[in-house]
């Protein structure tokens, strides 16, 4: 549905993306992910037909995002960054514009509907100007869903909701999936696992990893992790535990409590259980850890860095931590 | 053609949901008001022809503030990423904004034909040279709109869009005094485009199709730029 090869797009002198390669399925749900200024927001630009890429194609549902704009325009509903609304409308005439102009046949009726699934019957007459955030981001999804496009594109869609509105709006969002493609951008880590089926991962602007999101948090282990805890440990536990076959580490984080970390093809669980009962320690848990996403965030985005600055040579560098230095684009 | 429509509804009923329409045609009426009793008094002729040209120099202050927001406001607000990503051409989001801007144009001019209706009430005045000049004043403001449109496309600073529609239009408007610096076909040049000139017969009651396509010209003119900037700025996102 989405098909994206060698893109790149410079401001200036300045890269924002460089060389992005991607490809979404139809009815998939896939997550951008990366920090600020990692590039997320120019590549949804260049797939919404909002900008022109440098260079490189990008392709909507088949079409040329630059010479079938029209096209690609037709078919994709989009949330920017910054939600686009007129704050001197009120709610319902403004989802009515938007569905006309997006060429619905019968707006009052889309309108309608969007404000339903988006939870906004009871403000329709409301000027957009006098809405909290939390609902001015729902009118703003409102918009992009209202002409039912097979194509979503959804620039950080859940910021600056509650948390029982970001469930609303994923559950919105993973109701969409099948049949409809979507394409969403967040640095919110949970909702990637929580929503999408696939994740991207972004960093300036070169994607540095991509799969799903339990097989990301796999392939990144070289290593399979444990949480142990015990209720009377002995002295000589963590040398106890270092013995069995197939450990490889032990730390004790507190009292009690171990991280073990284990060979992916010698599984020790059973062996340590039954060290533990057989020493009367009081076994309380024994669980495998997955590294979450956090961790492969920021083991890939520091990776990255770091391997940048040596091929850069010895320089010192001034770096921008996530979050700060130029805005995202 | 239908989405021209649409943006330009949408454009008119923003201005009367704002202050700007209310401001703008309250103040123009004041003064034409004020120009109309000063004149009359003055003259004692029943003719609208020195108000016409006194109310062309008005427009050039009124044009840019109707324009000036036009494109400038969605830019600075990100609703412009809205408008461009929706399945309409450049050209269809300029042509139906200009039309927001005459459309009110109009409206303020029909608010004023209450003066040649007390000018018919007590007096007898030649309806031909008040048509011809009203034709004037919407194709004189059509221009002047149509350069506020390029103005509030180059910016997304409503203040910086306004003098720069104000310094357009009053170039263009006295570009006909160049020809008493420049001689020759180059002066000619500059008195054709002349805002102003071609004005000036119309209150008298002539219309001449060389005026009336001069205005159209600049209007078209102007509205192929701002489109061609409003594809170039895509570029720098």
């Amino acid at each position: 549905m989405i098909e994206v090869e060698h893109l790149t797009k410079y401001y200036g002198a300045v890269p924002a993306i460089q060389d992005v390669s991607l490809s979404v399925n139809k009815g998939e749900i896939v997550g951008f992910l990366g920090p600020n200024s990692a590039g997320k927001t120019t590549t949804m630009r260049i797939l919404s037909g909002y900008m022109p890429p440098t260079a490189g194609t990008a392709r909507v549902a088949g079409y040329d995002v630059m010479r079938d704009s029209l096209e690609v325009r037709r078919r994709i509903g989009y949330l920017p960054e910054t939600v686009p609304l007129y704050p001197e409308m009120a709610v319902r005439s403004y989802l009515e514009y938007m569905g006309a102009l997006r060429g619905v046949a019968k707006p009052a009726q889309a309108a309608e509907r969007a404000m339903e699934s988006c939870g906004l019957a009871d403000r329709r007459e409301m000027l957009i100007g006098k809405l909290s955030k939390g609902y001015r981001q729902r009118v703003g999804l409102a918009q992009a869903i209202i002409h039912d496009p097979e194509v979503l594109i959804l620039d950080e869609p859940t910021i600056g909701l509650d948390p029982r509105q970001i469930i609303e709006v994923r559950n919105l969002i993973k109701g969409l999936a099948g049949s409809h493609t979507v394409i969403l951008s967040t640095h919110i880590l949970p909702e990637v696992s929580q929503v999408c089926q696939r994740v991207m991962i972004i960093n300036k602007g070169r994607i540095v990893a991509e799969d799903t999101p339990e097989r990301l948090t796999g392939r990144l282990r070289g290593a399979q992790q444990l949480h142990i805890q015990v209720a009377r440990p002995a002295g000589d536990a963590r040398t106890a535990l270092e013995a069995v076959p197939g450990v490889l580490t032990v730390a004790e984080t507190s009292p009690g409590c171990f991280e073990v970390e284990s060979a992916l093809d010698n599984d020790p669980r059973t062996k340590i259980a039954e060290l533990i009962v057989g020493r009367g320690w009081g076994l309380l848990e024994l669980r495998p850890v997955g590294m979450s996403l956090e961790e492969i965030f920021l083991t890939l985005t520091t990776e990255d860095a770091a391997r940048a600055a040596e091929e850069d040579g010895p320089t010192i560098s001034i770096d921008a931590a996530p979050g700060e230095g130029r805005r995202d684009r | 053609m239908r989405a021209t429509w649409l943006i330009a509804r949408r454009e008119l009923a923003s201005y009367f949901t704002s202050p700007i329409a209310y401001a703008v045609t309250a103040v123009f009426m004041v003064i034409v008001g004020y120009f109309f009793g000063m004149i009359l008094y003055l003259s004692r002729e029943a003719t609208m022809r020195y108000l016409f040209y006194n109310v062309t120099t008005f427009l050039l202050l009124i044009g840019p503030a109707l324009t000036m927001r036009l494109v400038a406001e969605e830019r600075k607000s990100g609703t412009i990423e809205l408008l461009l990503t929706a399945p309409v051409r450049d050209g269809e989001v300029i042509v139906g904004k200009f039309l927001a801007a005459l459309l009110l144009w109009a409206l303020m001019l029909a608010l004023t034909l209450v003066y040649p209706l007390l000018l018919r009430a007590f007096g007898n005045p030649d309806p031909g040279p008040i048509l011809s000049g009203y034709l004037g004043l919407l194709l004189a403001g059509g221009a002047v709109l149509s350069l506020g449109v390029v103005a509030s496309t180059l910016t997304a600073n409503q203040i910086v869009a306004a003098l720069v529609a104000f310094g357009l239009s009053l170039m263009l408007w006295l570009a006909d005094a160049l020809q008493y610096v420049v001689s020759g076909p180059v002066g000619q040049f500059f008195a054709y485009l002349s805002l102003s000139v071609h004005f000036a017969d119309l209150p008298k009651g002539v219309i001449d199709t060389k005026d009336v396509i001069f205005y159209l010209s600049i209007i078209v003119a102007s509205l192929f730029v701002a489109t061609r900037i409003l594809e170039a700025r895509r570029w720098k996102g």
